[in-house]
């Protein structure tokens, strides 16, 4: 099988498994809705064929079983209750196993028996036992068409090419072809017979399926669909022309006459289903779901087919190379601009400078490409929270907006555990059992809001529950028998830096440790995930009616805004993002509290953090001025002022970690090449903000 | 290297260090660079002189005289940064200079004594005396392991 294949195999297949898990959660809240029913039953349909097609026969047979109940459903004959619902979410449940089995480069085989058996039951009702045997006799091989009759059906996005086939005047045939039945080499007569048609037209679909033909898997006729200019008479003589055909039969397509066809096709396919259970053809099942709005559907589709259009699947790895060399070009692109800057030539200032516009929109536009929704992340939470609050015989309702959010590639691929272990803990800590919120005067139902927004340089993803809050007494007594901080410091530390103890290493405040969450891996892990990410993440609670954890996260990791600054003879880079803003500052208005110089900034009181000492930088002639340069920079709620001898300036640079070698080297996140070629490290201030 | 055999060569690079002629496989060198400015990183083991860029990529960059801990010499035109490639990591040696790429057989090559110009046994693979010239074979894994060094930073 081939790997192209597979692939858009597997993209397509975890597309189809979240339009379905959407879409129940939506049926699940709206169980009346119905039309919801026909875009599940779509999604499941396309997976089952494109399983068969790959020869998964597990997935087909599942969703196939699958099928029979949404039919079900949306035939009014089977109501949506939460019964029906776990069943059918077991199963994608399973289906998702399944695709990441075969992701993971697995056969996608598992045992899908339960899963089947549960779904007939709710199939078959009380007569579940009795037709068990039927179903399980399910092939899902499309069986040759054995009648002579030419009946072909079409799914959506066949009718839409054959609609604008015929738009751009071409006609569509279905043509069923008889080989001599002592043909030797079947596949090849196909063959040839393809070739013949895709001469003077296209073809847009084969029965059985192209694979199957190939593989000799059919008896002795086959039916084509063709769109092509010519004459029925001519494409008749052209295929009668290649050896070893008995008979050929041509009839035109009316797109029209599809759609009737259709409907009597489902009409059929509604007795089968009713009388024994399950479907033996495959191929009939392909049909709209619902004939009434079928004009619509029609419309949406072909304009869904254009937008399609507009866009093209890029592999992820050639995005990377193609930031890589940008980077190498924002490198020369600062070189540059010293060299011009140096040689003080006005038309060599003028390109430079135009040259620097020119990168800088192709820099925004190539970061842009790598953005993605939050959405990414987001839309496999739901699924979670349902199945959590049911294990957990709570009720919760999770909100999530803002989840259009765009955020860079490399970070949406990070934040997802860390968010899944905010989320399961306030499920798991925040939200109370139902009698406990009903004493507590709360509904029963506790709200978890996911919101994503962007401000400024950064995304902020927030997760606020309306549980029973922090209990900061715990934490303080927890905190203090863990050895995670000294009553001293406690006496000096707010309400919120309290919390945020929440996320010290060594720290778990569940009290016995539960499936859930606190599974020896702490909230610790969590924060420097988003901290190994240039983020933060931040809490607050009010006892009893919930609390807020908010991450705060940069939009894009690999160029970033930094301000220069120089120390000694040295430079070093500190990101635009922590930076509240710049000062001088005359050195007697600083003062000495607790063995810590600070000073008065804007009311405040700033401690000062003296790079030169904290870097070992080795003095310069000591040029005494009566003046500091401060970089007042922020974590969380926290400022400091960084003492430099100078700021250079404001410059985009490019990240570069600075290698296993040196991994943790204290207070410095990484390092950058600047435009005279020279290595200038990129400041931590994090660290050094106590 | 399990396989060498008594018949094999090894070839390896020569190079000074304070008038003693070292060795080292030849293998991991990706190039051999002149001295050029380094960007010092602080908290860090000493003899780690800092970073340099090296064609976009920020490369470590070792003194050896201090990795061993024989005496400071200043920085000259014969200084020359050894640049290895360790597991995808690059990381470069500044020696005293090298000029030499030689063969040496594996049959040769004879157990250390003791202590040989100062540097102690467990970063030496063994000697290698070749017609008048005696070589000291480095251990690079050795070198390159830091954990025994206790950091000066935080």
């Amino acid at each position: 099988m081939s790997q192209e294949y597979l692939e858009v195999f597997i993209d397509e297949s975890q597309e189809h498994l979240q339009t379905l898990n959407d879409n129940l959660m939506q049926l699940e809240k709206e169980p009346e809705d119905i039309s919801i029913v026909g875009e599940i039953f779509r999604s499941a349909h396309t997976l089952k064929g494109m399983g068969a097609t790959m020869g998964f026969e597990d997935l087909a047979h599942l969703t196939h079983s699958m099928e029979n109940v949404l039919d079900l459903i949306r035939n009014e004959q089977l109501e949506v209750t939460s019964h029906v619902m776990d069943a059918v979410f077991e199963s994608v449940d399973d289906l998702e196993e399944m695709i990441l089995d075969i992701s993971k480069g697995g056969d996608g085989k598992r045992d899908v028996g339960e899963a089947v058996k549960k779904l007939e039951v709710l199939q078959n009702g009380e007569e579940a036992e009795a037709s068990s045997e039927t179903a399980a006799s399910v092939e899902e091989k499309p069986e040759p068409s054995a009648s002579s009759q030419i009946s072909e059906s079409f799914d959506e996005y066949e009718r839409t090419v054959l609609v604008q086939s015929v738009e751009q005047g071409y006609q569509p045939y279905i043509i069923e072809i008889t080989l001599d039945e002592n043909t030797m080499l079947k596949a090849a007569r196909v063959y040839m017979v393809f070739e013949v048609l895709e001469d003077i037209g296209d073809i847009i679909k084969s029965t059985p399926s192209a694979d199957d033909l190939e593989d000799e898997k059919f008896d002795s006729s086959f039916a084509v669909t063709v769109i092509s200019t010519a004459e029925a008479d001519e494409l008749e003589q052209r295929i009668m022309k290649v050896s070893e055909i008995t008979s050929v039969t041509i009839e035109e397509v009316n797109v029209d006459q599809a759609s009737e066809a259709e409907k009597d096709n489902k009409k059929e396919d509604k007795k089968e289903g009713n009388e024994s259970g399950a479907d033996s053809s495959s191929q009939k099942k392909e049909k709209p779901a619902k004939q009434d709005n079928n004009n619509d559907k029609k419309e949406s589709a072909g304009k869904k087919g254009s937008e399609l259009n507009k866009t093209i699947r890029v592999n992820i790895d050639r995005l990377d190379v193609l930031m890589n060399l940008f980077e190498e070009l924002v490198i020369d692109r600062g070189r540059l601009e010293q060299i011009s800057n140096d040689l003080n030539n006005s038309e060599l200032n003028e390109t430079v400078e135009r040259m620097s516009r020119i990168s800088g929109d192709l820099q925004e536009i190539i970061l842009n490409m790598r953005m993605m929704p939050v959405d990414q992340v987001f839309n496999r939470f739901p699924r979670m929270v349902r199945s959590l609050s049911k294990e957990l015989g709570k009720q919760v309702s999770l909100d999530i907006t803002g989840a259009e959010t765009e955020l860079d590639r490399t970070i949406i691929d990070e934040i997802g555990d860390p968010l899944v272990h905010l989320l399961r803990n306030s499920i798991d800590h925040g939200i109370e059992e139902p009698e406990e919120r009903e004493a507590a005067g709360k509904p029963a139902q506790g709200t978890v809001l996911l919101r994503a927004y962007h401000s400024g340089n950064n995304v902020f993803i927030e997760i606020e529950d309306d549980g029973a809050g922090i209990n900061k007494d715990k934490i303080i007594q927890k905190s203090l028998d863990n050895g995670v901080v000294t009553e001293e410091d406690l006496e000096k530390m707010t309400d919120q830096q309290i919390y945020g103890l929440l996320f010290a290493s060594g720290f778990s405040t569940a009290e016995e440790i539960t499936d859930i969450s606190g599974r020896g891996v702490g909230l610790d892990v969590v924060r420097s995930t988003f901290e190994s990410l240039g983020g933060t993440v931040t809490v607050d609670s009010e006892y009893g009616q919930g609390s807020l954890f908010s991450v705060q996260l940069p939009l894009t990791l690999s160029i970033i805004d930094v301000m220069l600054v120089e120390v000694g003879s040295e430079k070093y880079a500190v990101p635009l993002t922590a930076i509240v803003e710049t000062a001088i500052v005359n050195k007697n208005e600083v003062y000495s509290a607790h063995n810590q110089k600070v000073i008065d900034f804007r009311g405040k009181v700033v401690p000062l953090v003296f790079l030169n000492d904290i870097f070992d930088v080795p003095a310069k002639n000591e040029n005494e001025n009566d003046f500091y340069s401060l970089v007042i920079v922020s974590k969380g709620d926290k400022i400091a002022g960084l003492v430099v001898d100078s700021l250079i300036g404001q410059h985009d640079i490019v990240l570069k970690s600075l290698g296993n070698y040196l991994s943790n080297v204290f207070a410095i996140s990484g390092a950058t090449i600047l435009g005279d070629g020279q290595v200038a490290l990129i400041l931590d201030s994090n660290a050094l903000i106590k | 290297m399990a396989e060498e055999t008594a018949d094999d060569y090894l070839k390896v690079i020569v190079f000074q260090l304070k008038e003693e002629e070292y060795a080292m496989e030849v293998d991991y060198i990706q190039s051999i660079e002149r001295m050029q400015s380094v960007t010092r990183i602080p908290g860090v083991e000493s003899y780690i002189i800092g970073v340099m860029n090296l064609r976009g990529i920020i490369t470590p960059v070792i003194d050896l005289r201090k990795r061993f801990n024989i005496e400071r010499f200043e920085y000259d035109d014969a200084t020359r940064i050894l640049v290895l490639n360790k597991d995808d990591n690059e990381i470069g040696f500044i020696v005293d200079g090298a000029n030499d790429v030689m063969d040496i057989p594996v049959s040769e090559i004879e157990p250390t004594p003791e202590v040989v110009g100062g540097v102690a046994e467990e970063y030496l693979r063994g000697v290698v005396k070749l017609e008048d010239r005696l070589f000291t074979l480095l251990h690079l894994d050795k070198i390159l392991n830091k954990s025994e060094e206790k950091k000066t930073g935080a």
